[in-house]
């Protein structure tokens, strides 16, 4: 008896000495859009760790984390949904949602993960513990045509907010009871192509492609309704064509500032956020598809639609200029920061890497392989309102 | 039919078409923003109209046009591998 207790306590240290604890604030991840793989990162050791396959059609994807950082849900093209561990570098669940799928969002208090659809148009929810389908909300904008969701944000209160391309609106669906969702709608204007909420989750804008200028509503006071801003910032008298739609994600405000990409031009528009009005444009290589400010809102980067895709202008929002402009690899897809800001990781997709620099001076720190990088999604998104 | 592009040419549209305009269209072409390019939905529309549609973009669409980037010969020739079976 003493002999085997002795045995079974043996097997139980064993046991113990398995996985080492951890936290989650310094891992990742990197979409491998062409082989449905994704690569697991530490941005201490800036390495990877593990590589999962599997995940189907990763083309435009992108990942929100549950609140603790460990889980990351990653919505493919295709419309899965997949929940990965980040801890044990595995998929946890998978589900097929929708037949097409641009992304999602997950809510205030980390229970209600929402995927934003093309086909069929509209949003659902899902428990973000075991994904099981709460409830979903058809785009409908007219008796039988559904609208092709873009710009999805989680706001305070386990609402969210999007727009709709083919219906021209603002809608907010209210989950705080997920299974049976409120909606209201707001008429935005024409074309929304992608939304972001701000920081401090009061404003929702989407960016038109319709007609020049952004849809804004003040999610604190909707019943006033979504307003123009930027009326003339657009495409100008002349439309010119956009080689791919910006994102507005990413987005951030610096130093009370908004940098906006101006849609078909080769500059960013500063907006001041008290007024809503422009305050400067900065002209850049091309035409901006990630506008990113550096956390602490000193730098912002900026990379660009085809041809023009091997470039990146770094704007110093003090000087209110570019200050530094390279080409550092083929297909530059995505930018992410370390939590902090030192340090940036670039997707170079048709050179099957990613690229890791010092954000202070521009030096060229490491490169990891992936194939076809494109987004990098860091679990400090786990944190941030409308991420 | 026009002229085909060089071996190597083809290889770069390929590579534009999966991932330039993959991004509207999906990199496996099943659609995005854009609508889906595959021979299931394109068979049956002119193969014409399909190449002007590439090469002079569609007026208040965002389909934008390529002819800064492409000839017409090649954007019928992609119009052309999308309406059959579009290469890896
Ligand atoms: C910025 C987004 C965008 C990009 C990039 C883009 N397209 Fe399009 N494309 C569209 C949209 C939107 C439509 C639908 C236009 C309409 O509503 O009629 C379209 C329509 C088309 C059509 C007509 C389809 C049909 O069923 O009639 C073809 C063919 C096409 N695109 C090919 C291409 C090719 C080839 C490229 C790359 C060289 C490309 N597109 C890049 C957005 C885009």
């Amino acid at each position: 008896m003493r002999l085997l207790l002795i045995a079974l306590f043996a097997l139980f240290l064993n046991a113990c000495a398995g996985p080492q604890l951890r936290g989650t604030g310094d891992l990742g991840l990197i979409i491998e859009r062409a082989s449905g793989h994704v690569t697991l990162v530490n941005t201490t050791a800036r390495q990877p760790y593990a590589r999962i396959g599997g995940l189907g059609d990763l083309s435009h994807a992108s990942a929100v984390y549950s609140r603790d950082g460990r889980y990351a849900f990653i919505f493919g093209r295709d419309g899965g949904l997949t929940k990965i561990d980040l801890l044990e570098a595995k998929i946890v669940k998978r589900i097929i949602q929708s037949g097409n799928a641009i992304g999602g969002s997950i809510s205030q208090d980390g229970r209600i993960v929402v995927a934003q659809n093309y086909t069929p148009g509209g949003i659902k929810a899902f428990d973000a513990d075991t994904l099981e389908l709460l409830s979903e909300v058809p785009a409908e904008f007219a008796p039988g045509q559904l609208s092709k969701v873009v710009g999805l944000a989680d706001t305070g209160g386990n609402r969210f907010a999007y727009a709709l391309f083919d219906g021209g609106e603002i809608r907010v669906t209210d989950f705080s009871n997920p299974r049976q969702p409120t909606t209201q709608r707001f008429p935005a204007g024409s074309q929304p192509y992608d939304g972001l909420v701000t920081p401090d989750g009061r404003y929702f804008l989407a960016g038109l492609f319709g007609e020049d200028g952004v849809a804004m509503l003040d999610l604190w006071q909707p019943e006033k309704g979504a307003r123009k801003i930027l009326e003339n910032y657009g495409r100008g008298q002349e439309k010119l064509p956009v080689f791919k739609m910006p994102h507005l994600r990413g987005w951030s405000v610096a130093q009370g500032k908004a940098y906006l990409p101006a849609i078909g031009r080769h500059e960013v528009l500063v907006v001041d956020v008290a007024t809503w009005k422009e305050v400067g444009r900065i002209p850049v290589r091309g035409q901006p598809v990630f506008v990113m400010a550096r956390p602490d809102g000193r730098q912002i980067w900026v990379n660009f639609a085809f041809p023009d895709n091997a470039k990146v202008d770094v704007i110093d929002t003090l000087a209110g200029k570019v200050v530094h402009a390279f080409e550092p690899g083929k297909g530059i897809l995505h930018m992410e920061f370390a939590p902090r800001g030192e340090n940036v990781w670039l997707s170079a997709r048709d050179d099957n890497k990613v690229l890791i620099y010092n954000t202070e001076n521009f030096a060229k720190l490491g490169e990891i392989p992936a194939e076809s990088p494109s987004g990098i999604f860091f679990t400090s998104r786990a944190v941030r309102i409308g991420f | 039919m026009a002229a085909e592009p060089e071996t190597a040419r083809q290889k770069e549209l390929v590579h534009l078409v999966r991932q330039d305009c993959g991004s509207c269209h999906g990199m496996a072409l099943k659609g995005g923003l854009g609508p889906a390019l595959l021979p299931e939905t394109l068979r049956d529309k002119p193969a014409e109209g399909l190449a002007a549609t590439i090469y002079y973009g569609r007026p208040g669409t965002p389909m934008p046009p390529w002819k800064a980037f492409l000839s017409e010969a090649e954007a019928a020739w992609i119009a052309n591998k999308l309406m059959t079976l579009f290469p890896e």
